[in-house]
């Protein structure tokens, strides 16, 4: 007999559960330690709540309606919750506040295997430190927890999210043409971003190849040198936390990235992604969201980041086969 | 392949182009030349698929790189995947096609107030017919779509076209550009930030061609 379950779901049974669960308490542990309390809240959140912290409430698509007729949506992720208990349960409490938290969080997605629509995330939020100071806390915390994990040749790629709306800017490209730009490099489609620059008008050889090559610098800190002209000032930000990261001596572990963009609405600066060998698709990410405790009535800075438990448990797997 | 790197290559009519790709970039395709069997040759770092499997090895990180034709990119568009480089080989053009004569599809449209479409490619004329305003009824085949006009299947196709001649002798002619497709190449996201010094360096070498 078959008795389905939604797609992009599934159950776990004993063997798996103990090794996810083993993730979880390393990493709650690592978490605890550095004075993050773990927090839960609840899986259905007002989709106006939501909506408050993105437009598109983080691409929540689960909803249904309570006996009053509002509108509940199941969470797509723990930040913008988190933001709401910082504003309201730590309203008057002084920063810095660090949080964690295991939970899962829900998405629709088109994409067949490997984007699962129910997912356990492991994630921290740092609500106080400004740039770069909190991005080099929580970085170094995710890689110290992947460690423990038993990971040994994960990287954090790191960029800056508005980075190339900047570019664009400042090379005085015409509003109505960032759009489909900005589209490309979100579909990670270079081909049809160079076709498209080829086309701007008013724009010289040097700016043209700019645009063209930003999404393509990637690497260690030499990366940050290579970047110059209108991005030079751009990267400034991203060199000092450099700087942090080689004090905590996690610097080796860091690729940044100036084509990095990713898809939520709420990111204001440096952005992150979680890459093992062993894995094909990120493990995690986060970024600098400094304006959306703000929409909550709390304005304050922050960043955090999130991993996914379960790719995580097949890194850690493949790490193990190759003993 | 430089070490450690490995590429998805469709087998079909792009099969020619990307060996003489990859001879041009140094990599030994002897083997892969003179097998039309073996699907993995590990010493050159190739494995041979259908074009429309490159998307999805090159996704999962099975194969770091992959060619595959824009038609195939098109057709999966969520992919997440780096299009990395136009390669400029297998051109061909994805077109609207009817039989001669008459006006069919605007006749349907005018009449019956929808199309009906056959196609090997549902997402990509779905996409065209809304684009352009029409309402479509698309009907999915996965053989000689040239039949489906020719039978009543379909007042239209979708279809890839090189030169025409097999539009030609079914009697059916081509009535709108879709997309000029070639062949294109695609990374894997994770080997992009990984490996970058070895992606850059093949894309650099292709670039210089």
């Amino acid at each position: 007999m078959i008795h389905p379950i939604p797609p992009g779901t599934r159950d776990v049974l004993p063997e798996e559960m103990r090794e996810l669960r083993a993730i979880s308490a390393s990493m709650r542990a690592r978490f605890e330690q550095a004075g993050y309390g773990e927090v839960h809240t609840p899986a259905l959140e007002y989709e106006d709540v939501l909506r408050r912290g993105e437009e598109r409430a983080a691409g929540a698509r689960y909803r249904t309606f309570d006996g009053q007729g509002d509108v509940l949506a199941l969470r797509s992720d723990m930040t913008i919750p988190i933001a709401r208990v910082v504003a309201t349960r730590y309203a008057e409490a002084d920063p810095p506040l660090r949080f964690c938290y295991f939970s899962h969080a829900w998405r629709a997605t088109e994409r067949g295997v490997g984007e699962p629509r129910e997912f356990l995330q492991a994630g921290l939020e740092l609500i106080g430190p400004a740039a770069p100071e909190g991005e080099a806390e929580v970085l170094a915390l995710t890689v110290a927890a992947l460690d423990d994990a038993g990971l040994r040749r994960h990287r954090v790629g790191v960029g800056d999210g508005s980075l190339y709306r900047r570019l664009l800017d400042a090379l005085d490209v015409p509003a109505e043409e960032h759009l489909p730009l900005l589209e490309c490099l979100s579909r990670r489609d270079l081909v049809g971003l160079e076709r498209h620059v080829t086309t701007l008008e008013r724009i010289g050889d040097r700016d043209r190849e700019l645009l063209v090559s930003l999404p393509e610098l990637r690497g260690g800190p030499e990366v940050l040198e290579r970047a110059d002209g209108p991005v030079a000032e751009a990267v400034q930000g991203l060199r000092g936390l450099y700087e942090l990261l080689a004090e905590r001596g996690v610097a080796d572990r860091v690729i940044f990235d100036l084509g990095l963009v990713r898809e939520l609405g709420y990111y204001t600066g440096a952005v992150f992604e979680v890459y093992d060998p062993a894995v094909g698709f990120a493990l995690g990410g986060g970024g600098r969201y400094d304006d959306l405790l703000g929409r909550f009535g709390r304005s304050l800075p922050a960043c955090g980041m999130a991993l996914d438990v379960q790719r995580v448990h097949m890194a850690q797997a493949a790490e193990e086969a190759l003993g | 392949m430089s070490p450690g790197l490995t590429i998805a290559v469709p087998r079909g009519a792009l099969f020619a182009g990307a060996l003489d790709l990859l001879d041009s970039l140094g990599v030994d395709t002897a083997e892969v030349r003179s097998n039309d069997r073996k699907l993995l040759f590990e010493d050159a770092g190739i494995v041979t698929m259908r074009p429309s499997d490159v998307p999805t090895y090159v996704e999962h990180g099975s194969a770091d790189l992959g060619i595959t034709g824009k038609d195939v990119l098109l057709e999966q568009a969520n992919r997440n995947i780096y299009e990395l480089l136009d390669l400029g080989f297998g051109r061909c053009r994805m077109v609207v096609a009817a039989t001669q004569g008459g006006d069919p599809i605007g006749s349907a449209l005018r009449r019956l107030g929808r199309v009906r479409i056959a196609t090997k490619y549902p997402r990509i004329a779905e996409g065209h017919f809304s684009e352009t305003g029409r309402q479509a009824e698309i009907v999915e085949v996965k053989g000689s779509v040239e039949l489906a006009p020719l039978t009543g299947l379909a007042d239209g196709i979708v279809d890839l076209t090189a030169t025409g001649t097999t539009l030609a002798e079914n009697g059916l002619r081509e009535v709108e550009e879709i997309e000029v497709c070639t062949a294109r190449l695609i990374a894997n996201p994770v080997a992009h930030k990984l490996k970058a010094d070895q992606i850059d360096a093949i894309v650099g070498k292709v670039r210089a061609r």
